[in-house]
């Protein structure tokens, strides 16, 4: 039976020829890198991969990681809440330009973003001597980190709520503020249920960045073992050590993460489309 | 609208929190961003001019710097060309495995830069699934300059896609049906149609693309080789030359890495005004 097609059908051959060519293409750049990252993993079978997750480098890896997220991503959380306010609910001149300034770490390099509290923080830095004489330790510690990580995931909660609050206009916070509801009470009430979803989404992209990015805290951590390495740097250490299995099962415990995330985040965008930014719903 | 007139003196007292929210905002981006951002920036003008331009034209500094650029150019013309594929397939077909399909291309949002690296240098190297069938046609990737486009690629192939798919959701079909009329193939219809209604859309995600590549660091890193002067990328050098605590020529190469991101900042944002207009 041969069925009609619309004029601004493909015809088959076109339609198979470019289906074939986004499989090849997403198989060869995302689908077999990440089955080579469980399938290295499992080389020799499920032992060795406890053993290097259970390993207590790792677990400092992991627990290191966990924590710098866990300060990093609330502090993110809270300015994105406060910069989507004051953008969405105010009119001031230079609000174009703040939004802008907002984006701007996203268009840096991880290095370079490392680099800069080096220029801060470090021994030839704004601050370096007078941090040695009051033995502050911000570079190769927890601080430098936690401010690495804050700077490359800095814009994700506020380019996520920015667009969803100017899309809700004011009008629901106005008629709440009129009947007398106070400011924390409107906020509270009115406008966090209207966000919820727009900012928990915001919060999975800013958290799975806080935990696997590597240039930027690269360049400040130092790479001390069981101290200042975090999970993606302790992957690099296992890699370049030869301890392919390991490498790769620590890898792969961040893959599991990644996918977890990448779940979370189509579920979202499915199950609540109409409560994110209009760029997510498809 | 009579309300919002009478009372549009007393906007700023209407909604409460100005002050806090502002105050904090700048705070933290002042704190965070901008005066660790100007340490950068200040920091050429603490050496001679003469040495800042002796660092950025040293012949090694030179070459990460082509190599970073001119790979991340490539890598953004051919995520564009198969993020449009990609994209199309996503939008106008239905197939099996299109929703997974879609879900895999935020991989590299969401999977972290080392984890991307090993596993494709890995792949792409001369015994992994792919470098193995590679090398029996006399290809070389992993390890080479090729590396660092296969690393480039990867990374940006979400940017261009997802700047795509909304686009194209939105393009109505009526000029599509207009070209078939008038006797268009379906090819012509696309490439001569299609294409030039996207075209704001291809160059912002090839603009995103190309952004993203210049700056990578540690998918690259596993793959490249990082041979001076031939595989090492400018990010690369910036981290060797911090190591020999040799700060002044970290901070010059990092000073011409955020200006190339100050420019396509600007042109990202010339982008959106022109794709605006021509709505």
């Amino acid at each position: 039976m041969k069925k009609n097609r619309a004029a601004t059908d493909d015809p088959p051959l076109l339609r198979y020829l470019l289906c074939g060519i986004a499989f090849v293409f997403i198989g060869l750049f995302l689908a077999l890198p990440l089955l080579v990252v469980f399938s290295e993993a499992l080389a020799m079978g499920l032992g060795p991969v406890w053993a290097a997750v259970t390993d207590p480098d790792t677990l400092a890896a992991i627990r290191l990681s966990l924590l710098a997220a866990a300060i990093a991503v609330p502090l993110n959380t809270v300015f994105g809440i406060a910069a989507s306010w004051a953008i969405v609910k105010f009119d001031f001149p230079g609000k174009a330009f703040l939004v802008t300034l907002i984006d701007l770490p996203f268009s840096v390099s991880p290095v370079v973003a490392g680099l800069i509290y080096v220029l801060v923080f470090g021994r030839q830095g704004w601050f370096g001597s007078w941090l040695t004489d009051h033995d502050i330790h911000i570079l190769f510690a927890l601080p430098g980190i936690v401010l690495a990580t804050i700077f490359v995931t800095f814009p994700f909660v506020a380019r996520e709520l920015i667009p969803l609050m100017s899309d809700q206009g004011r009008e629901e916070e106005e008629a709440a503020l009129s009947l007398g509801a106070s400011g924390f009470a409107t906020f509270w009430r009115v406008t966090l249920p209207n966000i919820k979803w727009g900012l928990l989404y915001g919060v999975l992209l800013c958290n799975a960045r806080a935990l696997g990015e590597f240039g930027a805290v690269s360049v400040v951590s130092g790479h001390i073992r069981g101290q200042t390495n975090t999970m993606p740097l302790h992957v690099e250490l296992l890699y370049n050590n030869y301890d392919y299995v390991g490498a790769f099962s620590v890898a792969a415990l961040l893959a599991l993460l990644a996918l977890l995330t990448l779940a979370l985040k189509s579920f979202l965008e499915w199950r609540y489309a109409d409560e994110l930014a209009a760029v997510h719903r498809h | 609208m009579t309300a919002a007139t009478i009372f549009s003196r007393s906007t700023r007292s209407r909604f409460p929190g100005f002050g806090l929210s502002l105050g904090f905002t700048l705070f933290y981006l002042t704190g965070i961003v901008l005066v660790p951002l100007l340490a950068l920036v200040l920091r050429p003008f603490s050496l001679h001019l003469e040495d800042f331009w002796a660092a950025v034209s040293a012949p090694r500094v030179l070459a990460a710097l082509r190599l970073s650029f001119g790979m991340a150019l490539a890598a953004a013309a051919i995520d564009t060309l198969f993020g449009f594929v990609v994209a199309w397939v996503l939008v106008r077909y239905r197939f099996p495995g299109k929703r997974l399909m879609d879900a895999l291309i935020d991989l590299p949002f969401a999977l972290p830069t080392a984890v991307a690296g090993i596993a494709l240098s890995t792949l792409y190297a001369p015994t992994g699934w792919v470098g193995s069938v590679l090398a029996q046609h006399g290809i070389k990737v992993a390890y080479t300059p090729w590396g660092v486009l296969v690393a480039m690629i990867f990374i940006g192939l979400p940017f261009t896609v997802r700047t795509l798919q909304p686009v194209l959701q939105d393009l109505g079909r009526d000029l599509e049906e207009a070209a078939a009329t008038l006797g268009a193939t379906r090819p012509q219809a696309i490439l001569r149609v299609v294409v030039p209604m996207m075209l704001p859309a291809l160059l912002t995600g090839a603009a995103l693309a190309f952004a993203r590549g210049v700056g990578e660091y540690g998918s690259i890193i596993f793959i490249a080789g990082n041979l001076p002067m031939k595989s090492e990328i400018a990010p690369l050098l910036i981290v060797t030359k911090l190591e020999q605590f040799d700060y002044a020529g970290a901070a010059s190469i990092g000073v011409v890495m955020l200006a190339a991101s100050f420019v396509l900042l600007l042109a990202l944002n010339g982008l959106q005004v022109w794709a605006a207009k021509r709505r």
